[in-house]
């Protein structure tokens, strides 16, 4: 039984299959069968999966989504992502140390060209826009092909296990986002115009109209009369020695580690990034039991919605603002980060350094459009579209969105449709895509009677379900705006039913009730971490918005609801009457992380890599650029940066960023011609061997 | 700009060495390139093989000068440009191809070429995994090999920079300017430059750049897509050439570099005239089924990425190297159908003892199967 698997989830089912044995450098190891590889050796505490062929530097996961080739094994003889290679049982693993070694084959491979096949509409991306996008063409009947290079629909959804943010009528606000993609797949099943097909990799845009797809091992070649792109974003990366280290890595590939694999991929977590991204992973690594050290953003206030941050505060975790990275330490595996604060004109504060013992860095430093094929189909004149994060780096709601209003498009432009795109839509589009306002203080309002509604919602971000699911119509919204601050309407009456207090996304509604006890009101509180933590009787540590302890004060009762609130406890205490309205949340990670160990090694920002497949240094960029390069494809042609396997996706913005560090201004700099394969395929796929080919 | 001897239009494959070889020669250079660094043109579209076994005694002669510089580069001059002396192999399944190869032998071996025809046994020796089933033996060179265009170009570029040529990137060329019935130099959208002399190394676009200014230049270019794999251990250091005919295609080759990636190119049948570049769905399957058929052990290989790049073809198959018969003061060092990068250097220094008005007893040769001015048959060479 391999033991760094999630035992129990507050929100996740966990799953019970027996494990199968596979082999890991000859070592027997069990994993759970058709799990990713990456997956399995993580459940067994195997982080290195081996070391580059140019320097030795241990290699490990990194973006966990099939783009990057960081995760390279061999598997059964054949080097393949381990990320996206499912385990097989008696699966011979072994690590890649240098260059792989192919497989000797006696026999000459049966070769069946790949057949070509017209499709009316193509939807490269199986997430929040491709799925929504898809059901609107469906509806209309008309022929559509899906295709997603995992093996299951819902794309980023599958990993979001917090409700959603938006309204219940437009985007399922207050459901998990893994349980919106199964409410779209059930949907987009009895849609028969519709063909999904799934493990089904798009790798190139062709001059002649062409879209590669590698499907279960078999290349086809698909030819779309419309090409929807909703291919969703990558993690950007940072620039900072030790940055290419195992335990490195993007917060979505974190989320797909604890959040779909139910991996326990870490003990003690440091994130870089106050966005929405890192501030949600955070969350998400204390419901998979794992210590989050800190979250450190370079600005002066996170990005992301401000209840998402209010939550880590209440959970315990210490958010660093103005602070940034300065080195992530270890030999094999990351040992330890030194963060350092950040003055006005963004240099280091001398001194300011801290260092955390931490195994795991967790980068969301924000996301980049993967525009690959909307680029290339552009530039072959096709018919594309895009929607989602292809379109427009957003949230998923917006994504559910703009990929109904492009289906819609589609279907337009295939004369399938006759009447108008609705206009709300582009508004309400536009809407979700919003940025949250500033933050704004409120006075709990007055009154001690009765029971009432606390909104510790405190910035606008486009949010309603509490206007929703209030059976008395009690609460609204300033101006009934989705983005306006809820309130309770003067004179009404809430029957203290706690539905508001359980649907709400940012978990910042309690509900208090003097009706008992005027002086030691009830106050419910949302709770999603550890039920065994709360049980009635326990004393548990209430906080106030900003995590501060309010006291510690007994479980009276717990409340679920688990077919309409799954997931979400409702616990009540009661507190004097002078703290009731101040409550909010219940700290888990009581004790915190001290910021204590020193790391003597101080490496120069220039031995970041910035080219992680070629190991391309900050500094040889750099000396590069000095030397006069403004060719981004001469700088390729001289030091290999960005001609790696993963095609330039992680080092291109971090090669324009120096640039512009050297005061380069990027209008004298050409960018790189990109070319596809956009993922790497074997030659047997491409020749048409029908060996391997799996049902389906 | 004043006092310019030779104004080079095409900083690629053929037009970087030529400036490093006149600067070599004490000529003021000034190579002129639409793109933005040296071998953003059909450089970088080259796979990087070099060979000097050709079936022309002239190319012969050019090949091992070339051949020679690539190899003993990084010795001389310091930077790497990933020279790797694999030597060329020809497998042979069929008779027309032994017959073929074998009838070439005596004329490359008596110009000294170190070029055998081999056995079987020798030849899975050099490619192991290669299909035994009908395998009749082939030719093999062992002293040809391959470089990086994109750094060899670029370490040329660098030399040239040193013997005192200048490069002017990102300026397209738009005429050649001609006066009093000769060329005085070139107009291109940021200005206009005077020289005594005039290089078309241009290649795919040599065509349209000479009409500029009347001449007709036979030069079509057609295209040729490439691509490259991820690196592996290594299995072989040769080219591998497979002359036989497939689908759509005639022959296709194959290397693995220096860092242990494979790189591979096609000859379609027929061929696609013209100067697109744009990947097609077409050529992958095509080359992989062949090459896995070849050698099943690449079926596991994993292609990284592919691109399109153009032959400028002559209509013999030779190249055109020479002052033009059309306009006095140009001079054409293009058409190398293909094979731009394996002459390169070597064609370079040629065209800059010409130029310089000072032709060897043995570039004679040479300069009269290349010369602009010659009949062009429309017969190809054996080994193109």
């Amino acid at each position: 039984m391999s033991i760094k698997r999630i035992q129990s989830h507050p929100i996740l089912n966990v799953p019970t299959d027996a494990e199968v044995p596979f082999t890991w450098n000859g070592t027997p190891l069990t994993g759970r069968d058709g799990e990713m590889i990456s997956s399995a050796l993580f459940a067994n505490d195997i982080h290195v999966f081996g070391h580059h062929y140019k320097d030795g530097s241990p290699q490990g996961l990194f973006c966990a989504n099939g783009q990057c080739s960081q995760c390279l094994v061999i598997a059964d003889g054949v080097p393949v992502k381990a990320c996206m290679t499912p385990l097989k049982k008696k699966m011979a693993v072994q690590s890649v140390e240098g260059l792989p070694r192919l497989p000797e084959v006696a026999d000459k491979p049966v070769l069946e060209p790949p057949v070509e096949k017209s499709v009316a509409v193509l939807i490269i991306g199986g997430g929040p826009a491709g799925l929504s996008a898809a059901i609107e063409l469906g509806k209309l009947g008309i022929e559509t092909l899906i295709i997603d290079d995992k093996d299951r629909l819902g794309g980023k959804l599958v990993l979001q296990t917090h409700k959603f943010f938006g309204s219940v009528e437009d985007s399922h606000a207050g459901t998990r986002g893994f349980e919106i993609g199964t409410l779209l797949e059930a949907q987009l099943l009895s849609l028969p115009s519709v063909q999904i097909w799934l493990e089904a990799t798009a790798v190139g845009v062709f001059s002649d109209g062409i879209v590669g797809v590698v499907q279960k091992n078999v290349y086809r070649k698909i030819r779309p009369e419309k090409l929807l792109v909703t291919t969703g974003a990558r993690e950007k990366m940072l620039s900072f020695p030790g940055n290419t280290l195992p335990g490195v890595y993007g917060a979505g590939a974190f989320q797909t580690l604890v959040n779909r694999d139910l991996i326990k991929s870490s003990e003690r977590v440091l994130i870089v990034g106050g966005g929405n991204v890192g501030l949600i992973a955070g969350y998400h690594a204390i419901q998979a039991g794992i210590q989050v050290v800190a979250l450190i953003e370079a600005l002066p206030r996170v990005g992301g919605y401000k209840v998402h941050a209010d939550k880590l505060m209440r959970l315990g975790v210490p958010i660093y603002t103005r602070h940034t990275v300065v080195a992530a330490h270890g030999d094999a595996h990351v040992e330890g980060i030194t963060i350092a604060a950040l003055d006005e004109g963004w240099q280091i504060i001398p001194g300011s350094q801290k260092s955390f013992a931490v195994d795991t860095v967790l980068i969301a430093v924000g996301l980049a459009e993967v525009n690959e094929f909307i680029l290339k189909a552009r530039q072959w004149g096709m018919d594309v579209y895009a929607a989602g994060d292809a379109q427009e780096i957003a949230e998923a709601s917006a994504a559910m969105f703009t990929g109904k209003i492009e289906g819609l498009k589609i279907a337009k432009d295939l004369q399938r449709y006759p009447g108008e795109i609705p206009a709300e839509w582009d508004e309400k589009a536009t809407i979700l895509k919003s940025r949250p306002g500033a933050p704004v203080h409120r006075e709990p309002p007055p009154g001690e009677e009765g029971v009432m509604p606390i909104f510790h919602c405190q910035q606008e971000v486009p949010c309603n379900p509490c206007t929703s699911v209030c059976p008395e119509k009690a609460i609204r919204t300033e101006d009934d705006r989705i983005t306006g601050l809820p309130y309770l309407v003067k004179g009404a009456t809430c029957q203290g039913c706690m539905a508001c207090v359980a649907i709400c996304p940012g978990l910042a509604v309690t509900l208090v009730d003097y009706r008992k006890d005027p002086d030691h009101p009830t106050v419910t509180l949302p709770y999603e971490i550890w039920r065994d933590r709360v049980k009635k009787g326990q004393r548990v540590p209430v906080t106030d918005r900003d995590g501060a302890i309010l006291g510690y004060y007994p479980v009276q009762r717990v409340v679920t609801n688990p077919k309409r609130y799954p997931g979400t406890l409702l616990v009540q205490v009661k507190l004097e009457r002078a703290a009731a309205k101040q409550a909010i949340g219940i700290r888990v990670q009581e004790v915190q992380v001290d910021p204590s160990t020193v790391y003597e090694k101080a490496p120069l920002p220039d031995e970041a890599v910035i080219c992680r497949c070629e190991r391309i240094t900050a500094g040889e960029i750099r000396s590069s650029i000095r030397s006069g390069v403004r060719d981004m494809n001469q700088m390729k042609a001289l030091n290999r940066a960005g001609m790696g396997a993963c095609g330039s996706k992680t080092c291109r913005p971090m090669i324009r960023r120096i640039f512009q560090e050297e005061g380069v201004d990027l209008e004298s700099v050409t960018d790189r011609v990109d070319r596809p394969l956009f993922v790497e395929v074997a030659l047997g796929i491409l020749a048409g061997e029908r060996k391997g080919e799996r049902d389906g | 700009m004043d006092n310019i001897d030779v104004i080079i239009v095409g900083a690629g494959s053929v037009g970087v060495p030529t400036a490093m070889a006149l600067g070599a020669l004490g000529m003021k250079t000034l190579v002129v390139d639409g793109n933005p660094s040296p071998g953003q043109g059909d450089n970088k579209r080259a796979i990087g093989g070099i060979r000097a076994t050709h079936s022309d005694p002239a190319k012969i002669q050019v090949g091992l000068r070339s051949l020679e510089i690539f190899s003993t580069w990084s010795t001389i001059h310091g930077d790497n440009i990933e020279w790797l002396k694999g030597g060329y192999l020809f497998p042979v399944y069929r008779e027309q191809e032994e017959q073929a190869l074998k009838k070439l032998l005596p004329l490359q071996q008596q110009f000294g070429l170190n070029i055998d025809f081999i056995d079987p046994e020798q030849l899975r020796r050099i490619i192991p995994g290669i299909d035994p089933d009908g395998l009749r033996g082939g030719t093999f060179s062992p002293d040809d090999g391959s470089a990086s265009p994109l750094l060899a170009v670029n370490a040329f570029a660098r030399k040239a920079l040193e013997n005192g040529a200048r490069f002017h990137f990102n300026e397209r060329i738009n005429t050649l300017m001609v006066e009093k019935g000769r060329v005085v130099g070139i107009q291109t959208d940021k200005g206009r430059y005077r020289a005594p002399v005039v290089v078309d190394a241009a290649g795919a676009y040599s065509r349209p750049l000479c009409a500029t200014a009347g001449v007709d230049l036979p030069v079509f270019p057609d295209s040729h897509e490439g691509a490259i794999t991820e690196p592996v251990a290594r299995m072989f250091s040769c080219m591998v050439v497979d002359l036989r005919p497939g689908p759509g295609s005639k022959n296709y080759y194959f290397y693995q570099n220096s860092h242990g990636q494979v790189v591979f190119c096609i000859t379609p049948d027929p061929p696609i005239v013209g100067t697109d570049t744009r990947e097609t769905s077409v050529f992958l399957p095509q080359v992989a089924a062949r090459m896995v058929s070849l050698i099943p052990r690449l079926k596991a290989l994993r292609v990284r990425r592919v691109w399109r790049g153009c032959y400028p073809m002559s209509p013999d198959g030779s190249p055109i190297v020479g002052w033009s018969p059309q306009l006095k003061g140009l001079f054409h060092i293009t058409g190398m159908c293909g094979q731009g990068f394996m002459l390169g250097p070597g064609m370079g220094e040629l065209a800059a003892r010409m130029i310089a008005g000072r032709p060897s007893e043995l570039d004679k040769a040479a300069i009269a199967v290349f010369s602009p001015a010659r009949q062009f048959s429309g017969v190809r060479e054996e080994l193109k």
